[in-house]
């Protein structure tokens, strides 16, 4: 297998052992990018020379007799949602066209003080506000496994690199499903991971109470190895958790009998497409095979995630977003003003894309004086009644099973115009935001020629087990081993 | 499909420090109404004696000592503004005469 095939733990292997060179390592993944990147549109930029120089540097410390970490020379894809220091980091908008952050992201520290060399920056939906990645300000990035359709979003840059070969793993963000429902679209694994498991210190905001940074890979068991430098309380973020963290590859067990799965009705029903639900229900077969006790579960509420997530989402938005205002960074009209307040609206106006636009308007009617209460905080409160729907499924099951998007990989150009069909690209992925549980995607097989994901949700800071059970299940199949013909 | 009144769109607009072209004001008076027809699903739900979601994850405020820490760079900081003056952010007169 060439170098670009492996997955991480592979990699990990062969650099621990000698075998490559981490140096050798980045080199091929880079050929990799310059052969394909033309076709898929991945990245936003490439950092080559810092990713060399990272490389060099893991390379010498092994040289001098160090062992560094697991994932030391396991070069990563950083989505442009995360600030790098002085590499480019534009949300996918023009309003940051340009901007170079002082500083690191913490998840983005943390993966350099692993020795990960990072390739560069992904493409994205524009402030992660989309299913699509057609919302990107600069480019469309296509679906690896069919040019003509997208990689799903908003983190369909980190997405279709990894399933294309340009990176063994990336990091996104997932604030309505946008790691797993990418990850599914291009059949690879992605968590998101429990509110306050990992640091969101330099990720952009985009909705605080759902947002959550996490791995995009080709197994379960490089999402695991990555979880295990992201995982962990940050001082800079408090809303990060003090609660300890596990080994996740330790957990690893391929154990899952004996374990209670439950399957929403709700995330079952006639919005699945019917190809997309029998390969979801020969998929829970399996796991039932492995040993695991399997029921349907009803969870009424659920019903009404998508209407709270688009309340939610875009009032803590609209309140997020109103930092890019042309004075301390980003992008400043350059036409008359008459004031300070026709400088931040001409600015603004010029700079947010048309989907960030719609959901600042709607985030800033849903907060204002006369609605609040019947919009803003009806939401809230419904929010609730979801997340007593999960407490209660898992009273009696250790995890949850559904499909991870209603439908596979669509047409780029299909739902573009129409965004409330878009919005419905989310509906089994958002109430897990909602509910700030963790969730895995893994690809359970083909439809139309094309990737299907399982979604498996935990309990709050049970990624071990959800993990536990996505490993085990890849472990007995072998969809994660399929790579797309490019 | 119920549109919002223009009023209602440029009031927004207004509070959100927007500004929008007249296209722009048409699409999205068709969109809010679509979208807000969607959210009116939610009014028919009993939420008498449910609380608002604040925190997902049990929450408490986190206290830490008030200790000088690094500090990002000045010079840094101020580099990615479009229009700087000795390490001030320069913006149109705020005040009147």
């Amino acid at each position: 297998m060439k170098l670009h095939e492996l997955t991480a733990h592979e990699l990990s292997e062969r650099l621990a052992s000698g075998e490559v060179s981490a140096v050798e390592v980045a080199e091929a993944i880079f050929a990799r990018i310059e052969e394909v990147e033309g076709q898929v549109d991945a990245f936003l930029a490439l950092t080559r020379d810092q990713a060399l120089e990272q490389a060099r540097q893991v390379d010498d410390r092994r040289a001098g007799g160090e062992k560094p970490g697991a994932l030391a020379g396991v070069p990563i894809g950083i989505k442009d949602v995360l600030c790098t220091k002085g590499v480019l980091t534009t949300c996918g908008s023009r309003i940051l066209e340009g901007f170079r952050p002082p500083y690191d992201a913490t998840v983005v520290r943390r993966c350099r003080d692993a020795g990960m060399p990072m390739l560069g920056k992904t493409n994205m939906d524009e402030f992660a506000m989309g299913s699509s990645t057609e919302n990107s300000a600069y480019k469309v990035t296509r679906n690896p496994w069919d040019l003509d359709r997208v990689p799903g979003g908003s983190s369909g840059g980190s997405a279709a690199a990894v399933a294309a070969g340009e990176a063994p793993v990336a990091l996104g963000s997932d604030t309505g499903g946008s790691i797993r429902q990418p990850a599914a679209l291009c059949g690879i694994s992605g968590l998101k991971p429990t509110y306050g498991r990992v640091s969101r210190y330099g990720l952009v905001a985009y909705a605080s109470s759902l947002d959550q940074v996490g791995p995009l890979a080709r197994d379960v068991r490089d999402c695991a190895l990555v979880m295990n430098v992201l995982a962990g309380r940050d001082p800079h973020d408090a809303t990060s958790a003090d609660i300890p963290v596990p080994d996740y590859v330790a957990g690893l067990t391929g154990d899952v009998s004996g374990l209670r799965a439950g399957v929403p009705r709700e995330l079952m029903g006639e919005g699945i497409e019917p190809e997309v639900k029998a390969v979801v229900e020969a998929a829970i077969g399996q796991l039932a095979e492995l040993g695991m006790a399997v029921e349907e579960v009803e969870m009424p509420n659920l019903d009404y995630s998508l209407p709270v997530y688009y309340l939610v989402a875009p009032a803590e938005a609209a309140s997020n977003l109103a930092r890019y205002d042309g004075v301390r960074y980003g992008h400043r009209t350059e036409e008359e003003v008459a004031d300070v307040y026709d400088l931040f609206a001409k600015s603004r106006g010029e700079g947010f894309g048309p989907e960030v636009r719609l959901r600042i308007m709607l985030g800033t009617f849903a907060l204002s004086a006369g609605y609040y209460d019947a919009y803003y905080l009806k939401a809230q409160r419904v929010r609730t009644l979801i997340k007593q729907d999960f407490d209660a499924a898992f009273a009696d099951h250790d995890v949850l099973i559904s499909p991870t998007s209603p439908t596979v990989a669509f047409g780029i150009g299909e739902k573009a115009d129409d965004p409330l069909q878009m919005k419905l690209a989310d509906i089994c992925t958002i109430p897990v935001n909602l509910a700030g549980i963790p969730a895995l995607s893994i690809p359970c097989g083909m439809a139309e020629g094309l990737p299907v994901g399982l979604q498996i949700m935990g309990r709050p800071f049970e990624e071990d087990l959800i993990l536990r059970v996505g490993d085990a299940y890849q472990q007995a199949t072998d969809w994660h081993a399929k790579r797309p013909a490019l | 499909m119920p549109d919002v009144s223009r009023e209602v769109v440029e009031h927004v607009a207004m509070l959100a420090r927007l500004a929008l072209t007249e296209d722009e004001i048409q699409r999205l008076q068709k969109e809010l109404g679509r979208i807000l027809e969607h959210a009116d699903k939610l009014q028919a739900i009993d939420v008498e004696g449910v609380e608002a979601t604040s925190h997902v994850i049990p929450m408490t405020n986190v206290f830490r000592e008030d200790e000088l820490g690094e500090s990002l760079d000045v010079d840094e900081v101020v580099a990615n503004a479009p229009d700087v003056a000795d390490k001030f952010f320069r913006v149109p007169r705020i005040v009147e005469d």
